[in-house]
């Protein structure tokens, strides 16, 4: 069966491959213009990985599936993972700035945009005409011992030079992000945990413990019930200002109703999509 | 015929087979850890356990398991519903996936069939578990982002960060093991451990993957993506019902992967273990006794971490991150260039086993030697110091004196002085909190 695989493999698509292709083509696309169109930075990033994700299995089916594998570890694995935690730190409520940063950015994206197409379809092009298949498949293919071990020969024998020079340029760029993005807090005059503790001991801050906790145990079950001092009264300072204004801004409508400073429904909001 | 090439002759129906087998393993063996799990934590602790459903509570899984599916499903308000809904998805789906590549055992007859117990034998079959690992993370980042409240995104980016570190020690734990097979097919490396294991011929290897494959399970004691003191649930405090399920689901099959996963790489895999392997001309090593031994020493590791989660307190996080990436990465590579280095030259030169284990011997004890000359640390004096009892947590010292009030009041004043020159970087500490 793999014989025969590997006999059709050298000049005619077979069925699977064509299917995967179509499957997995039209997926990689929607992908791309997804993580485009997007509203939301992560929903974009998701789109993104579903690309990279595509083009990793089109890459298995073309009988390389160590690069496939490779894809799918640093890209998908690794690189979009730095990219969401990125996005997640940001925070989710983080809108897209339209305002341009760098003057002429959208111009220059645009022209380069442009150029790096044409400089595609003209690789992709010249290699429907010039190139031929090798095939990939079977413990024989590119002179022997498969496809694992050809890679690794290319890269640590033939291309050991240029690997290396590209891992250098990689670390050198690493190493310099972290020195420029690097501040010593020390020099900051920002203080260790020991040493704010000990602040706190000798009376340099309003309190030297942290602030009380909420009341969840003392009469109901939610932590945005206060705590109640000794002699009964609520103590303010036990309760998150977080919590306080998530709920009070969720509230808002509902209270307005009640008090009824609510405006009335008018006739524009029976039009669709306007329920928020 | 190979490995191969017996499983690309299998027809439709013995692969249907295997891949409902693989996914009914799963889901079986994570009810079985879970009421284990139960019972042996218990058992460590001194409590009876769940002894309610059947015979003494061993049947406590199977109603948890009908119970949660039909327990409502609550959405918050807050989350943003396509990702909440991908989210244990992304996590299950990969989980399950990297079952196909595991070696269970070696040829046998399925209904007159020969083939191999193994779903499929690509040629980068370790590189295919990472793959899923790395694509179980996104369920849970996602999971803590779509929630859309606070603790389950920290533990969401703690399991991000985590993951991400151990990934790599572990990747680098392999790659000793890949040097000596010289594959990257796990069926390969199976049969390259016919002379010999690889946990005693490659143990710090194995010691590495060992503690990242913990890690990356997000178990105790590094399970701070979950940390119930901390976060509540961590990344799947928001869910319930059959997302939780799934979520719960993925985390043990990954439990259950990497011990086999551990099992394929360091302990022989399906082998027959030792005095046994010397019976009847390793007769245990055919048919279908291997799944006995594959399966007993799965069972093992999986054993250790339930009782690695009844001894062991959780890590603090910065702790857990210095772990990673200040002993354990760079220690795997002294450890891969050192490997690398006693392979090229047992290849150049013919040196007995005997001369590198004396070589080895002496170089460890001079090391531990030059270990002992290292100075201690200095704990530089400070008058300012607030006396401290022990543990860096400043408390009263047992043998406090109240000073009374006119020894004090000179002290006091003193106090004020530098407490206004200090107050200044203190008083912005509290606002950035």
């Amino acid at each position: 069966m793999s014989a025969m695989v590997l006999a059709q493999a050298a000049n005619q698509v077979s069925t699977g491959e064509a299917v995967a292709f179509w499957v997995l083509g039209p997926l990689a696309l929607a992908g791309g213009l997804g993580m485009i169109f997007a509203r939301n930075a992560v929903h974009s990033a998701l789109f993104l990985v579903m690309t990279m994700l595509s083009l990793g299995v089109i890459y298995m089916v073309q009988q390389a599936p160590f690069l496939g594998f490779v894809q799918i570890i640093v890209y998908t694995g690794a690189i979009m993972m730095l990219f969401l935690f990125v996005l997640m730190l940001v925070g989710r409520d983080s809108s897209d700035s339209v305002v341009e940063v760098l003057r002429g950015q959208r111009l220059w994206a645009g022209v380069l945009g442009v150029g790096l197409a044409v400089l595609i379809v003209a690789a992709v092009g010249r290699a429907f005409t010039d190139v031929t298949a090798v095939g990939l498949a079977g413990e024989q293919a590119n002179g022997g011992k498969g496809n694992v071990a050809n890679i690794g020969l290319s890269i640590f024998d033939e291309y050991l030079f240029p690997f290396e020079l590209t891992s250098a340029l990689l670390i050198t760029a690493a190493v310099g992000a972290m020195v420029l993005g690097y501040v010593d807090r020390h020099l900051r005059g920002k203080r260790t945990q020991k040493e704010l503790v000990e602040a706190r001991f000798r009376g340099e801050h309003d309190r030297p413990s942290p602030l009380p906790g909420p009341g969840v145990f003392a009469t109901s079950n939610s932590v945005a019930t206060p705590a109640l001092l000794p002699d009964g009264s609520v103590a303010e300072e036990s309760l998150s200002r977080l919590i306080d204004a998530t709920a009070s801004e969720k509230l808002d409508e509902e209270r307005k109703a009640v008090a009824g400073t609510l405006p009335g429904p008018d006739a524009r909001a029976l039009a669709p999509g306007k329920e928020k | 015929m190979t490995r191969a090439q017996l499983l690309a002759d299998d027809p439709i129906w013995l692969i249907l087979i295997k891949a409902v087998v693989l996914l009914l393993l799963g889901a079986v063996a994570t009810m079985a850890m879970i009421i284990l799990e139960r019972k042996i934590v218990a058992r460590m602790q001194h409590r009876p356990g769940p002894n309610r459903v059947g015979p003494n509570g061993w049947f406590q899984s199977i109603a948890d398991a009908i119970k949660l599916p039909f327990k409502e499903q609550i959405i918050p308000d807050t989350a943003d519903r396509k990702v909440y809904f991908l989210a244990p998805i992304m996590s299950t789906i990969p989980a399950f996936l990297a079952f196909s590549v595991i070696p269970f055992g070696p040829e046998v007859s399925i209904f007159g069939e020969r083939t191999v117990l193994q779903l499929v034998d690509l040629p980068v079959g370790v590189l295919v578990v990472l793959a899923c690992s790395s694509m179980g993370v996104y369920g849970i980042v996602l999971a803590g982002w779509a929630s859309g409240s606070p603790y389950p995104l920290l533990g969401g980016l703690r399991s991000a960060a985590q993951v991400i570190s151990y990934e790599i020690a572990m990747g680098l734990s392999i790659v000793a093991v890949i040097l000596y097979t010289g594959s990257l097919s796990t069926g390969d490396i199976v049969d390259a451990q016919r002379g010999g294991w690889y946990f005693f011929l490659l143990i710090p290897s194995f010691v590495i993957y060992f503690i990242s494959m913990i890690g990356e399970t997000n178990r105790a004691p590094f399970d701070l993506p979950e940390a119930e003191s901390e976060l509540v649930g961590g990344f799947h405090t928001e869910y319930s019902s059959m997302k939780f399920a799934l979520f719960f689901l993925a985390e043990y099959v990954n439990m259950v992967i990497v011990s086999a996963f551990c099992t394929t790489l360091f302990f022989g895999g399906y082998m027959a273990p030792w005095p046994i392997s010397l019976i009847d001309d390793n007769y245990f090593n055919t048919g279908w006794w291997p799944l006995l031994w594959f399966f007993g020493k799965t069972w093992v590791f999986l054993f250790v971490f339930i009782w690695l989660r009844g001894t062991l307190p959780r890590l603090r996080y910065d702790q857990f991150m210095r772990l990673g990436w200040k002993v354990l990465v760079p220690a795997n590579l002294v450890w891969i260039v050192a490997v690398v280095a006693l392979r090229a030259v047992r290849n150049e030169a013919d040196i007995s086993t005997t001369t590198v284990f004396v070589i080895g011997g002496v170089i460890l004890v001079i090391l531990i030697g030059l270990s002992f000359l290292l100075p201690d640390r200095q704990v530089p004096d400070d008058a300012e110091r607030v006396p401290v009892t022990g543990g860096g947590y400043p408390v009263p010292p047992l043998d406090l004196k109240v000073p009374s009030k006119e020894d004090a009041k000179p002290r006091v004043r003193r106090r004020r002085q530098t407490a206004a020159v200090g107050a200044g970087a203190g008083a912005d500490k509290e606002t950035e909190q």
